[in-house]
C-alpha cells in the first residue's frame, strides 16, 4: 500500500482555491450594472454561439466568467430550479435571493468536496420595479456570496473594472450611459489608464429591461446594438493616444485575456 | 458528493446534462408533478371534474385564429360559465383544451413552461412541428388516466417562422387520446359542439380570410356550437361573458382585444335574432 503523505486541510483549499482563481483571472471580463431602464449585462465574448449571459427567469438574468462547460452546468441547473418553482408555486415566487443561495451551497459543496473546484465566477442578477430594487449577486468557485448593489465586474481585471465603474455609476442614468460606462470599463482592463477598442462582434449585451412585463431579459444585438455604441466624436474626445487600436500583443505585464480553450467532449 | 453536508445544494438531477425538457427534468427531480404520474384506484372517473367544451381554430392569411367558449359541465350542471380554455403557448403559437378541465389547464400550464424551458436552456425556440409533436408525447402520459374518463384533448395552433411565406405560416395540430398527432389544412374544432362548430365553419370558411373575417367566422361557429349543444356556452350579454379569442401572427400571439370580441358577439346576436338559421 502507497505511503499517504499528510497534507494540512489549509494547504489543500490554498491549492484549489489558487487553482481557480488562476484559471478564472485568464478570461475576459463581464460587467453587471444597474440603470434607470433596468439591469445591464455586458461580456467581453468573442464567440456569438457560445454565450456569457443569460435569462434565468422572468425578472432574473445570469452572467459568468470561467470555464464554458462549469457555469453551463450551473446556468441550466439554475433555469431548472427557476422553472420548477416557478411551476409548482407561482412565477412571482422565484426570486433572485433563493436562486444565489442554492448557487453559493453548490459551489461551496463543489469547492471542498471535490478533487478540483470549478473555475467560474457568476452573477445572478434581479431587475426590481425600481433600481432600488434590484439586486445584484457575486458568487465565486468557493460558494461566496456577495450582494453588490449598484454595479459589479467579474474576470481577470475585475478591480481595475470596478475601480473605473465606481468613479461612472448611476444608477438613475438611461441605458445608453450606462452601456458606454461598462464599455469605459470593459476597455481598461489594461490598468494604467490604458485603453483598448471594443467592436461590437466581441461584445455581449443583454438587459433585463425594467418597464417590460413578463420576461424582462432582451439580448442587445446587430443593429440594436450598433446603435448603443457610443458615437465616433465622443471618441475622439479621448486622447488618442490612450486608445490603443488592438488588443496587446505582448504579455509582457497584461496577463493573457485569451479564452482557454475547450476540453473536447 | 453526497452533498449531506450542504442541505441548500442543487440535487444531483439539477446538474446532469442532457435534456432541454422540463417534463423529463420533472420525471427525474419531481414525478409527483407530472399529471401522468398518478395512479388511480380502478374505476370511472368521468363526472369528478368539470368538461370543458368546444374550441374553433382557423387559418389565416396572416397565420391563426383560435376561440373557445367559456362553459364548463359536470353532467347537466354548468360548473363554470366563465373558464378559459384557450391560452398562448408561447410568443408564436396558440394552444386550447377540451375534455376534463382540471387536468387540461395542468397540461397547458405544464406545456407552456416546457416551450419556455427550451427556449431558454438551448437559447431557441423548438420549431412549430417540434412543438406540437411534444404536446403529443406529453398527452400519451395521460392515456391511463383518459382511459378512466379523465381525457383531455388539446388543440394547437401556431404562426410558423420557418415556412416559405406569410400565407403558408398558419398551421393548425389536432391530437387524440392516445398522443396521435394531424395537421389540419384548413380549420378545426375539439369538443362536445365540435360538430356544429365545424359545420358553421365548412359553410363560413374561405382560405385566406384576414385576421378580422376569421374572428368573425369563430365567434359565429362557437355560436352555432352553443345553439344545438348543450355543454357549449353562448354569448352571455347579461354577464358581459363572451368567448376568448386569440391570434397569431408575424407579430406573436395576443387575445383579440374583448370589446371587440363583445361587439362581434352582439352583432351575431342582432342577426341571429332577425334569422336564427344564421
Amino acid at each position: 500500500m502507497a505511503m499517504q503523505f499528510y497534507t494540512s486541510p489549509e494547504q489543500i483549499m490554498r491549492d484549489r482555491a489558487e487553482f481557480a482563481r488562476k484559471n478564472i483571472s485568464r478570461g475576459r471580463n463581464v460587467v453587471v450594472l444597474s440603470c434607470a431602464d433596468g439591469v445591464l449585462l455586458v461580456a467581453e465574448n468573442v464567440s456569438s454561439a457560445l454565450h456569457k449571459v443569460y435569462e434565468l427567469y422572468d425578472r432574473i438574468g445570469f452572467a459568468a466568467v470561467g470555464k464554458y462547460n462549469e457555469f453551463e452546468n450551473l446556468r441550466t441547473a439554475g433555469v431548472r430550479m427557476a422553472d420548477l418553482r416557478g411551476y409548482s408555486y407561482d412565477r412571482r415566487d422565484v426570486n433572485a435571493a433563493s436562486l444565489a443561495k442554492a448557487y453559493a451551497q453548490t459551489l461551496g459543496a463543489i469547492f471542498s468536496e471535490q478533487t478540483k473546484p470549478f473555475e467560474v465566477e457568476i452573477c445572478v442578477a434581479g431587475v426590481g420595479s425600481s433600481p432600488d430594487g434590484d439586486e445584484l449577486y457575486r458568487l465565486t468557485f468557493d460558494g461566496s456570496i456577495n450582494d453588490e448593489p449598484g454595479y459589479l465586474a467579474m474576470g481577470g481585471a475585475a478591480e481595475q473594472l470596478v475601480e473605473v465603474l465606481s468613479e461612472g455609476h448611476d444608477s438613475e442614468a438611461p441605458l445608453a450611459d450606462a452601456f458606454a460606462l461598462a464599455l469605459r470599463a470593459l476597455s481598461s482592463d489594461g490598468g494604467n489608464g490604458v485603453r483598448r477598442e471594443l467592436t461590437t462582434d466581441v461584445l455581449e449585451v443583454a438587459v433585463l429591461e425594467r418597464a417590460r412585463p413578463g420576461r424582462a431579459f432582451r439580448r442587445i444585438e446587430g443593429l440594436a446594438l450598433d446603435a448603443l455604441m457610443p458615437s465616433t466624436e465622443a471618441e475622439a474626445e479621448l486622447d488618442p493616444d490612450e486608445v490603443l487600436g488592438d488588443e496587446p500583443e505582448d504579455g509582457a505585464d497584461t496577463p493573457d485575456k485569451g479564452e482557454r480553450p475547450q476540453p473536447s467532449e | 458528493m453526497t452533498g449531506q453536508g450542504f442541505p441548500g445544494k442543487l440535487p444531483h438531477a439539477y446538474m446532469t446534462a442532457g435534456t432541454s425538457s422540463f417534463s423529463e427534468f420533472l420525471m427525474q427531480a419531481a414525478p409527483e408533478l407530472l399529471p401522468g404520474r398518478r395512479p388511480l384506484p380502478p374505476g370511472d372517473f368521468a363526472e369528478m371534474s368539470a368538461h370543458a367544451t368546444t374550441i374553433v381554430a382557423l387559418k389565416t392569411a396572416e397565420g391563426v385564429v383560435m376561440a373557445g367558449d367559456r362553459r364548463a359541465t359536470s353532467g347537466n350542471y354548468i360548473a363554470s360559465r366563465d373558464i378559459e380554455k384557450v391560452f398562448p403557448a408561447d410568443a408564436y403559437s396558440l394552444v386550447g383544451m377540451a375534455g376534463t378541465a382540471g387536468l387540461g389547464i395542468e397540461l397547458i400550464k405544464l406545456y407552456q413552461v416546457e416551450l419556455e424551458h427550451y427556449e431558454k436552456i438551448e437559447g431557441a425556440p423548438l420549431t412549430l412541428n417540434g412543438k406540437a409533436n411534444r404536446l403529443a408525447t406529453m398527452l400519451r402520459g395521460n392515456l391511463g388516466m383518459a382511459m378512466q374518463g379523465l381525457a383531455v384533448v388539446p388543440l394547437f395552433a401556431g404562426f410558423d417562422n420557418d415556412a416559405p411565406s406569410v400565407a403558408e405560416a398558419g398551421k393548425i395540430y389536432s391530437f387524440d387520446v392516445v398522443g396521435g398527432v394531424y395537421a389540419e389544412r384548413d380549420y378545426d374544432s375539439i369538443g362536445s359542439g365540435s360538430i356544429f362548430a365545424k359545420g358553421s365553419l365548412k359553410k363560413r370558411y374561405r382560405r385566406g380570410l384576414s385576421t378580422e373575417d376569421a374572428v368573425k367566422a369563430a365567434v359565429e361557429a362557437l355560436y352555432d356550437a352553443a345553439d344545438d349543444d348543450s355543454a357549449t356556452g353562448g354569448p352571455d350579454p347579461i354577464r358581459d361573458l363572451y368567448p376568448v379569442v386569440m391570434s397569431a401572427t408575424a407579430e406573436g400571439s395576443k387575445r383579440i382585444d374583448e370589446a371587440t370580441v363583445a361587439d362581434l358577439a352582439r352583432a351575431v346576436i342582432a342577426a341571429r335574432t332577425e334569422n336564427p338559421y344564421g
